[in-house]
C-alpha cells in the first residue's frame, strides 16, 4: 500500500525539481492529448516548446517571448507576495483592465499634444488605477472580513463591462468612423510604448518586468518586509506575536499586485495592443497565477515560468495556423501544467513509502 | 424608459429561472464545505456540464440525459480536484483556480463543433389546479422541472443535514477532522462523496444555462456564475434554507437588470449588466457570514 | 486463575526512526484501574491507540475475553467494548452535547433519546450536563464529560482514559475519580495513563511503567513512593531545581485593572486584573485552562492591545504599545502554543530567531536582515540550551516537543529580558528538558529579571515561584507568597468554594 509519510521539513531537491516533472508530465500527457485531436503528438509539442525559439522563422517570435511574457511575469511577480502571505487576490485580470484604461485615458487626454511627460504621466495612472482596483477587495476584507477570493473576482467582470463602456463610449476614437476602439496609442509618439532596442521586442514594460523580478528578489530574501509576508502565509499567529500588522500587510500585498497588474496593462495598451477595445484583455491576469504557481511563488522561479508560459502562447498560436490546433487546447495544457505541479508538489513535504500490509 | 413595459407577474416567473443555475451549483458547494472542503472550481465544473449536457442533449436530442450528463461530466472533473486535494495534500484554493482554468479550456475543446447549434426543446411543466392560481400559479407552478428538480435537491440537502446519521457525519468531518478520524470515521471518503456531489449538482446547474437558459452553447457562457455560486454559500452562512433567498435575490437582480434593459433605461446596458456583480459584492459586505465549518480549507492527514 | 480482560503479549510499532512500541507485554483485568505511567514519547499514545483500532501493530498480539483482538479501526473497537477519552478531545466545538454523543456511539438511537439517557447517566454518575449546549461553549471539565459520558453510554469493558486530569481543577478531579471508583465497582476495567504520579497513586489497583517504547517495570503504586516511580519511569535520579533565596527588588511591571474583551467567540475575557512584579522574582500564575491564560499572555506581548495606563513598565504606560516596542523596552513573552504561534514550523531555527529577535538583538538595518547575525543567535540558543539539531538551517517542525521548547524559552532568556512571561513553559516536554527549562527561568530572575510564569502545573508553580496568583474566569486573585501555601488554599484561590482533597499536589 502507498503511504504518505511527513517529511521533518521541505526537501530542497523537490522544490526545484519538481516545475520541472510538471513540465514533463505535462507534455507527454499534452501529447497524448494531442494525439487524440488527431495530431502527430511529436510534431505539435515541438511546434508548441521549440520552434518559437529554434525555426527558420524564430528571429520573429523570439521579441514575441519578451511581449508576452513581460506582462505575465509582472503581474505574477505582485500576485507572488500576496500568495505568499495567504491573501488570494485573484482578480488581477480586472486590475489589468483598470490599469490600462486608466493609463490610456490619461494619454487621450493629452492627444494630440507632444510632450516627454506624458508617457511617465500614463504610468502612474495605470499603476494608481490598478491599485486603486486592488484596494476595493483590500479595504473590504480589513474593514469587514469580505471574502477577498470572490470580491476581486467579481470586481473582472465589472471591469469587463467598464472596458466594452469605455470602448464603446467615452475613449471611443472620435476619427473612427463609429468602430469601437480608442486611438491608437503606439501610433501617438508621446503615449507609445516603444522598443528600447528597435525589433528586438525590449518594450518599456519588458524592462519593468525585469526590474519587478530584480526588486522581489531582494525583498524576499534579505527584507524584513518579504520575512513578514512569508512568516504571515505560514503562521498568521506567529505573525502577530512577531508584530506583523495583518491588515496593514493585506493592504500592502494588494496594493503591490494591483499596481503591477495596472503597469502591465498600461504597457500593453501603449504598446502591443495599441489601443483600449472591447476585447483588449486576453487572460494575461489568470494565466499569470499559473506562472506564480509555477514560478513556486520565486522571482527567479516567475521569470523562467513566464518565458515558458509564453513560449506555449506563442507556439500554440504556430500550432494554431500551421496545423490547425484549436487554441482552447492550449488552455487545457495550461491547466494541465498546474495540475501536474500541485500533484507533484506533495513530494517536497511528503515521502512516499511502500508500507507492507500486516496479515 | 417605459417602466410599464415590465410586468412583475413574468419578473417573478423569471426569477425563479434565472436563480436555478446558481442555486444548483451553490447548494452543491454548499454540501462540499460542509465536509470542510473548499473548492472553487465551481465555476469550471459549471462550464464542463454546460458542454456536457448541450452536446449530450444534441446526440440523443433528450434534455433529460443531458442533465445527466452534465451531472456525469461535473462529477468526474470533480475527481481531479478529490484526488488532488485528498490524496495529494494540495492547497485547495490553488487547485480550484486550476479546475476553473482547466475546465473553462475543456469545454471550449469539447463545444466546437455546437457553436450555434439549438438545444433540444425543454417544455414547462404546466402543474394543473396549482398552475390555474392568478399570479401564483404562473411565478411558483408554470416552470420546467428543473426548476422543482433544484428546490428538491435544496430541501433534500437541508434533510439530510439535519436529520440523517450521514449528514451528522458529514458535519463531524468538516467541523473537526482530527476528531472524526480519532473517532474512526473515513474523513477522506466522505469528502471525496461530498466533491462529486458538488461536481455534479455545479454540472447540472451548468446544463441549465445551455439548455434552458440560454439555450444555446458559448464559450466562458456561464461568465461568472459559478463565482457567484460560491459567493452565495458564504451568505448563506452554510445553511441551505438562507441559500434558496440568496441564489433569488441574486435572480432578482439578474432579471430586474435585464427588464431595465429591454426597457430602454437611461443607464448603459454595461452599468447595468454589472449589476449582478455589483450586488453579490455588496451582499458580502453587508451579510456578516455566520460560523464557517472549522477544518474549511485544511488538508487531512493521518499521522500517527 | 481466569483469562484477564485484555492480554497484551509482545506489541511493536515501529515508524521510521524511531521504535514507539517494543515488545510490550501486560494484562488488564476486569474492573481493575491500571496506570499506564511514562514520559512524553515513551509510547503510551501509541499503545493506547493499537488497542483502539487507531494504529496497526507491526508484530504482536491481544486477546480479549481470550479472543484474538485486533481491532481495525475503533469502530471495530468500540463494538468490543473499549472506549477511549482522549487527551485532546474529539470533539466537535459548533455541535451540540447530544450531537457529539451519537458520533461516538455505533447505532444511535434519535437524539430524543440520546437527551434522556444523558440525563439518566449523568444523574447516576454526578456528572451534571445540558444535552442541548453548544460543546464550544462548555468548561474544559464539561467537555470531558461529554466524552465520558459518550463511553458510558455503550456500557465498555475497558474505558481508556488519556491524560485526563490534565485540564481540570481539583475539585473536579476529584468528581471524576469519583466516577472512576464507582466504574470500577461495577466491573469496568480502567486503563489510566498519566505521568502525574500521586495522583496514580491515588487511584490506580496496579501500575505499568514505560520508559523509549519498552516496559521497564511493573508495580503497586499504593505500596510504591512517587520517587521510585519517577525513577523508573525517567531512567536517571531527577534534578531538582536550586532557587536562591533574596529579597525582591523594585517593581518594573504593572497592571492596574487590565480589562479586556475576549479575542474570539470561544475565548476569555479579562476583568480587571492589578499585579506589581518586582525585580528577580517568579511570580506563578495558576488555573485550569481556558480561564484567560492565552488572553493574559497575548494582553503582555502587545499581540492583543489594551488601554494605554492599563500596563505600565517602569513607570511608563504601555498598553497601547505593538509587541516589538514591548521587546524594545525589555518586556519579552513565549505563549504557550510552540507551533504556529511561538515558532513558525517550516521555517528555519534561523528565521524563528529573527521572529522575536529582530528588534533586541538588532538583526536588521533599515529593514535589511542580517543573516550572518541571525544565523549566530542562533547557534548561540542552541548551544546555552543544549537544543538537539544539526544545525540552525533546520525546520522548527523538525525538532521534538522538548527541544523546541527549549529553543523559545532559550531565544526570550538570551535576549535578556527585564520581565519575561511564559505560559506553560514545560507542557509536553520530557523530565529531563522540563527541568532545564525551569533552571534556566530561575537563573534569569537571579540576575535581576522578573519571570511570570503561567501553568496548570501546580507542582512546578510551587517549585519555582516566590509569589503564586491564581486565574479564574479572566480574573486573577491577590499574590500570596508560595511558600507555606497549602492545598486548601492554593484550591480556594482557583476559584472553589468547597472543601476538597487535592491528590496531585504532594502535601
Amino acid at each position: 500500500m502507498i503511504m504518505l509519510e511527513k517529511r521533518p521539513q521541505p526537501s530542497r531537491g523537490w522544490t526545484f525539481a519538481t516545475p520541472v516533472v510538471a513540465v514533463v508530465l505535462t507534455m507527454f500527457f499534452g501529447g497524448l492529448l494531442f494525439a487524440a485531436l488527431g495530431q502527430d503528438p511529436l510534431v505539435t509539442i515541438r511546434t508548441i516548446f521549440l520552434d518559437p525559439l529554434f525555426s527558420e522563422f524564430a528571429w520573429f517570435y523570439r521579441p514575441q517571448l519578451l511581449i508576452k511574457g513581460a506582462p505575465l511575469v509582472l503581474i505574477a511577480i505582485g500576485l507572488s507576495f500576496g500568495f505568499r502571505a495567504g491573501i488570494w487576490n485573484i482578480g488581477a485580470e480586472g486590475q489589468y483592465i483598470v490599469g490600462a484604461i486608466c493609463g490610456a485615458a490619461v494619454g487621450l487626454a493629452f492627444y494630440p499634444m507632444e510632450s516627454f511627460i506624458i508617457f511617465p504621466l500614463m504610468v502612474i495612472a495605470g499603476a494608481s488605477g490598478g491599485l486603486l482596483w486592488a484596494m476595493i477587495p483590500g479595504l473590504l476584507r480589513v474593514r469587514f472580513g469580505t471574502n477577498e477570493i470572490l470580491v476581486s473576482l467579481m470586481l473582472v467582470y465589472v471591469a469587463e463591462q467598464l472596458l466594452a463602456s469605455m470602448a464603446l463610449g467615452a475613449l471611443r476614437n472620435p476619427d473612427g468612423m463609429g468602430f469601437p476602439g480608442s486611438r491608437n496609442l503606439s501610433q501617438y509618439e508621446s503615449a507609445a510604448n516603444l522598443e528600447i532596442i528597435a525589433g528586438s521586442g525590449m518594450h518599456w514594460g519588458v524592462l519593468t518586468a525585469f526590474l519587478a523580478v530584480i526588486v522581489a528578489y531582494v525583498a524576499l530574501s534579505r527584507h524584513i518586509f518579504g520575512f513578514n509576508v512569508r512568516l504571515s502565509g505560514q503562521s498568521p499567529r506567529a505573525a502577530r506575536f512577531a508584530g506583523v500588522n495583518p491588515g496593514l500587510l493585506v493592504l500592502i500585498c494588494m496594493a503591490i499586485s494591483g499596481a503591477l497588474a495596472g503597469l502591465a496593462g498600461l504597457f500593453e495598451v501603449a504598446g502591443p495592443a495599441g489601443q483600449i477595445s472591447i476585447d483588449f484583455n486576453v487572460g494575461y491576469g489568470f494565466t499569470a497565477i499559473i506562472v506564480a504557481f509555477l514560478g513556486r511563488l520565486h522571482p527567479v522561479g516567475i521569470l523562467l515560468a513566464g518565458g515558458l508560459m509564453a513560449l506555449t502562447y506563442i507556439g500554440g498560436e504556430i500550432a494554431q495556423s500551421n496545423l490547425g490546433l484549436p487554441i482552447a487546447a492550449i488552455q487545457i495544457l495550461q491547466g494541465m501544467l498546474l495540475f501536474f505541479l500541485l500533484a507533484v508538489d506533495v513530494l517536497t513535504n511528503y515521502r512516499i513509502t511502500w508500507a507492507r500490509k500486516i496479515a | 424608459m417605459d417602466l410599464s413595459s415590465i410586468n412583475p407577474v413574468l419578473l417573478l416567473a423569471s426569477l425563479m429561472v434565472a436563480a436555478t443555475p446558481i442555486l444548483l451549483a451553490a447548494i452543491g458547494e454548499l454540501v462540499v464545505e460542509r465536509a470542510g472542503v473548499l473548492n472553487l472550481g465551481v465555476e469550471g465544473m459549471m462550464i464542463t456540464g454546460a458542454v456536457c449536457g448541450f452536446v449530450v442533449a444534441v446526440a440523443t436530442t433528450s434534455p433529460w440525459l443531458g442533465f445527466l450528463g452534465a451531472a456525469i461530466g461535473g462529477a468526474l472533473l470533480s475527481l481531479i480536484f478529490g484526488f488532488l486535494t485528498q490524496f495529494l495534500l494540495s492547497n485547495q484554493v490553488a487547485t480550484g483556480l486550476a479546475l476553473t482554468l482547466f475546465g473553462l479550456g475543456l469545454s471550449a475543446l469539447m463545444g466546437q463543433g455546437y457553436i450555434g447549434i439549438k438545444a433540444p426543446e425543454f417544455p414547462d411543466w404546466y402543474i394543473p389546479l396549482l398552475g390555474d392560481i392568478p399570479v401564483i400559479g404562473p411565478v411558483i407552478f408554470q416552470h420546467d422541472p428543473m426548476v422543482y428538480v433544484g428546490l428538491a435537491i435544496v430541501g433534500g440537502v437541508w434533510a439530510f443535514l439535519k436529520y440523517s446519521r450521514a449528514g451528522l457525519i458529514l458535519r463531524a468531518v468538516g467541523e473537526n477532522h482530527e476528531a472524526a478520524h480519532a473517532l474512526g470515521y473515513h474523513v477522506v471518503r466522505v469528502r471525496m462523496l461530498a466533491i462529486m456531489f458538488g461536481g455534479a449538482c455545479a454540472g447540472l446547474g451548468g446544463a441549465y444555462l445551455s439548455l434552458v437558459r440560454v439555450p444555446q452553447w458559448t464559450e466562458g457562457m456561464t461568465a461568472g456564475a459559478g463565482w457567484i455560486a460560491l459567493a452565495i454559500v458564504v451568505f448563506a452562512s452554510w445553511r441551505p434554507g438562507r441559500l434558496l433567498l440568496g441564489a433569488y435575490l441574486f435572480g432578482g437582480v439578474t432579471v430586474l437588470q435585464l427588464n431595465l434593459q429591454a426597457a430602454g433605461a437611461a443607464i448603459g446596458v454595461e452599468y447595468l449588466s454589472m449589476a449582478p456583480y455589483l450586488a453579490t459584492i455588496a451582499v458580502l459586505v453587508i451579510m456578516r457570514a455566520g460560523r464557517a465549518p472549522g477544518s474549511l480549507g485544511q488538508s487531512f492527514h493521518a499521522s500517527r | 486463575m481466569t483469562e484477564p480482560l485484555l492480554r497484551l503479549s509482545g506489541l511493536t510499532k515501529a515508524y521510521p526512526g524511531v521504535v514507539a512500541n517494543k515488545d510490550v507485554s501486560f494484562n488488564i483485568e476486569r474492573g481493575e484501574v491500571h496506570a499506564l505511567l511514562g514520559e512524553n514519547g515513551a509510547g503510551k499514545s501509541t499503545l493506547v491507540k493499537t488497542i483502539y483500532g487507531l494504529v496497526k501493530p507491526d508484530s504482536g498480539t491481544m486477546t480479549l475475553e481470550g479472543q484474538p483482538f485486533q481491532p481495525p479501526e475503533p469502530r471495530a473497537a468500540r463494538a468490543a467494548g473499549v472506549a477511549m477519552v482522549f487527551q485532546h478531545f474529539s470533539l466537535f466545538d459548533a455541535m451540540n452535547v447530544a450531537e457529539n454523543i451519537a458520533l461516538g456511539m455505533e447505532n444511535p438511537p434519535p437524539q430524543a433519546e440520546i437527551a434522556a439517557k444523558v440525563r439518566t447517566v449523568s444523574d447516576q454518575y454526578g456528572l451534571p450536563l445540558d444535552p442541548d449546549r453548544i460543546v464550544g461553549e462548555l468548561s474544559a471539565g464539561e467537555r470531558q464529560r461529554v466524552e465520558i459520558i459518550r463511553c458510558l453510554l455503550q456500557d465498555p469493558k475497558l474505558l481508556i482514559m488519556d491524560e485526563p486530569t490534565s485540564v481540570l481543577t481539583p475539585q473536579e478531579v476529584d468528581i471524576l475519580f469519583e466516577t472512576l471508583r464507582q466504574l470500577s465497582a461495577e466491573g469496568t476495567a480502567i486503563l489510566y495513563i498519566s505521568h502525574k504520579l500521586e495522583e496514580i497513586r491515588a487511584l490506580c489497583d496496579n501500575a505499568t511503567v514505560l520508559r523509549l517504547g519498552e516496559v521497564v517495570g511493573e508495580c503497586d503504586p499504593r505500596q510504591t513512593s512517587a520517587r521510585d516511580m519517577a525513577e523508573l519511569m525517567v531512567g536517571t535520579v531527577l534534578h531538582v531545581p536550586e532557587k536562591a533565596d533574596k529579597p525582591a527588588g523594585e517593581t518594573v511591571l504593572a497592571l492596574n485593572g487590565l480589562s479586556a474583551k475576549a479575542p474570539h467567540r470561544f475565548g476569555t475575557p479579562l476583568r480587571d486584573i492589578t499585579l506589581e512584579v518586582r525585580k528577580g522574582e517568579v511570580l506563578g500564575i495558576g488555573g485550569v485552562a481556558g480561564n484567560g491564560q492565552d488572553e493574559l499572555v497575548a494582553a503582555l506581548s502587545g499581540e492583543m492591545r489594551t488601554g494605554k495606563t492599563m500596563i505600565s513598565y517602569k513607570g511608563d504606560a504601555i498598553g497601547h504599545l505593538p509587541p516589538n516596542a514591548r521587546r524594545k523596552m525589555g518586556l519579552l513573552a513565549a505563549p504557550e502554543e510552540r507551533m504556529g504561534h511561538a515558532a513558525a514550523p517550516d521555517m528555519s531555527l534561523t528565521e524563528n530567531a529573527i521572529l522575536t529577535a529582530m528588534t533586541r538583538e538588532k538583526l536588521t538595518t533599515k529593514g535589511f536582515l542580517h543573516w550572518g547575525k541571525a544565523r549566530t543567535f542562533a547557534e548561540g540558543v542552541i548551544a546555552a540550551f543544549d537544543v538537539r539539531t544539526p544545525g540552525p538551517q533546520n525546520a522548527a517542525r523538525s525538532l521534538s516537543g522538548g527541544n523546541l521548547q527549549k529553543f523559545v524559552i532559550g531565544r526570550e532568556i538570551m535576549q535578556a529580558p527585564e520581565v519575561l512571561v511564559v505560559n506553560q513553559p514545560t507542557w509536553g516536554v520530557d523530565a529531563s528538558a522540563a527541568a532545564a527549562i525551569r533552571q534556566a527561568l530561575l537563573d534569569l530572575a537571579a540576575k535581576g529579571a522578573a519571570v511570570i510564569v503561567i501553568s496548570q502545573d501546580l507542582d512546578e508553580l510551587m517549585e519555582i515561584s516566590d509569589r503564586f496568583a491564581a486565574l479564574n474566569e479572566g480574573r486573577l486573585s491577590n499574590p500570596r507568597p508560595a511558600k507555606g501555601l497549602t492545598v486548601e488554599e492554593i484550591g480556594l484561590m482557583l476559584g472553589g468554594a468547597h472543601d476538597m482533597e487535592v491528590a496531585h499536589v504532594d502535601a
